[in-house]
């Protein structure tokens, strides 16, 4: 079965619809699949529900569709960085639910495993546990009991992830900080899109060093990408 | 006289020991790092993806595969590690990481914390803060003792939505270094030139003696 499309339009080819919801990899703008956000945004596809730890900047990432109005509701642990999702947000356009930074990557994976729900401490005694089932477990000191609430496994639509290098079947092989949310997002979709820097033939990436087996991944596109950098932090040599 | 920025930074310095797996979180708690003691080897993750943080990287060096948690671009060192998300806070969740370091805008008597929102402001999400506040090993929070109006930030019950219940262990502000324990906060230490008296004053939470 051939994986590898020629751009993202293609990859994305009918698997759009109004209402979907799609888990996106990336953290902050580092490693987000930016070819696909664009492919999607170019779709037009409207009320969509994102799965993704940050809505980009207003002219990059989730950004970019947030200005065409093309989302309904946001999954993420962090949103600061975006002036017209505050906008829409204040003004009730746009719906978003906060989800605990590991609560969410754990929702992803968990999805991804067949796991439905889980029990976590993360979030025990705040707004987040409000509704939730809580349940006790000898976890403490001496089996103390501890407090813990059901989290839901995701199970999404479609995910959209960025690897750094695929072969021909769809093994992955991250780069640095920019694996992040982008291994458990793509293993929570009913189909997974991975854009890459690099598609290398089959056969020569070391099987040891895979970060995300194939079997997870089912359409493939090399691009360019802009990898923009949010904070450009540096120190000067004399310092050293 | 009390503590500044870098002074306090350097007192929760004190608290790191050798070999522990650390999480220092923005603002103050991130100039922790230029104060780990002689000897002293720690290991800093950053939750976005990685143990064995570095130094931000010389001008011209920048890599947009390479961020911390506050998304500025940083280096690796030998030891480094990379991980994704779900693994990153699967060691923070399991107990691994030894200690994270963090501002609060409250803290109460009974170590429950509150550093993520304001109702009525705008809020901008709790990342990875309650995940930590809830798997490490042991919480200290650094800030100032009081806010921009003069009131005290140590308090015997929290106003502001939580991050954590009964979450804190050590509070290091610019007065000295509390301890949450049984009935309220105690006092460990006094900053430079600090008098029991003033940090009492400046103090709604219980002090217990």
């Amino acid at each position: 079965m051939k994986k590898v499309y020629s751009n993202a339009a293609d990859a994305l080819d009918g698997l759009l619809f109004d209402g979907m919801f799609i888990a996106a990899g990336g953290f902050g703008l580092c490693g987000i699949p930016e070819l696909l956000l664009d492919a999607i945004k170019d779709a037009g596809t409207k009320d969509l529900t994102f799965a993704s730890n940050n809505a980009g900047v207003d002219d990059f990432g989730i950004g970019i569709l947030l200005q065409t109005k093309q989302v309904k509701k946001m999954i993420s642990s962090y949103v600061g960085e975006n002036a017209e999702f505050m906008r829409q947000y204040l003004s009730g356009e746009l719906e978003l639910e906060f989800n605990p930074q590991g609560t969410l990557a754990e929702r992803m994976r968990a999805g991804g495993a067949g796991i439905p729900g889980f029990f976590t401490k993360t979030g025990v005694g705040t707004v987040i546990a409000e509704g939730k089932m809580e349940k006790q477990f000898p976890t403490g000191e001496n089996g103390a009991m501890e407090d813990y609430i059901m989290e839901e496994g995701m199970f999404a639509d479609l995910s959209i992830v960025k690897a750094w290098k695929a072969d021909e079947t769809g093994n992955l092989i991250f780069r640095k900080t920019a694996r992040n949310f982008n291994a458990p997002a793509a293993t929570c979709g009913k189909i997974c899109i991975a854009e890459v820097e690099e598609i290398v033939p089959t056969g020569s990436l070391d099987p040891d060093a895979i970060h995300l087996p194939g079997i997870y991944v089912h359409r493939i596109i090399q691009g360019d990408h802009e990898k923009r950098i949010e904070q450009r932090t540096t120190r000067t040599r004399e310092e050293a | 006289m009390a503590w500044d920025r870098n002074q306090m930074a350097a007192r929760a310095g004190q608290e790191l020991q050798d070999g522990w797996y650390v999480n220092l979180g923005i603002g103050i708690p991130t100039l922790v790092s230029n104060y780990i003691p002689e000897g002293v080897e720690v290991t800093l993750q950053s939750e976005n993806g990685m143990l064995g943080m570095g130094p931000f990287p010389y001008e011209g060096e920048e890599d947009p595969d390479l961020i911390n948690a506050g998304k500025q671009t940083i280096t690796e060192l030998p030891q480094t590690a990379y991980f994704d998300s779900a693994q990153s806070f699967a060691m923070i969740r399991g107990g691994k990481i030894a200690m994270a370091i963090l501002g609060a805008m409250e803290v109460a008597e009974n170590g429950d914390l509150a550093n993520w929102m304001i109702p009525g402001k705008l809020v901008k999400g709790m990342g990875g803060a309650m995940d930590l506040v809830a798997g490490v090993g042991r919480v200290v929070v650094v800030m100032d003792h009081t806010n921009k109006h003069g009131d005290s930030k140590l308090l015997k019950e929290c106003t502001l939505p939580l991050t954590g219940k009964g979450v804190v262990d050590r509070i290091i502000t610019n007065l000295g270094v509390l301890d949450v324990v049984e009935g309220g906060l105690k006092i460990v230490e006094l900053a430079d030139g600090v008098s029991e008296d003033e940090l009492r004053a400046a103090t709604a939470a219980n002090i217990v003696s």
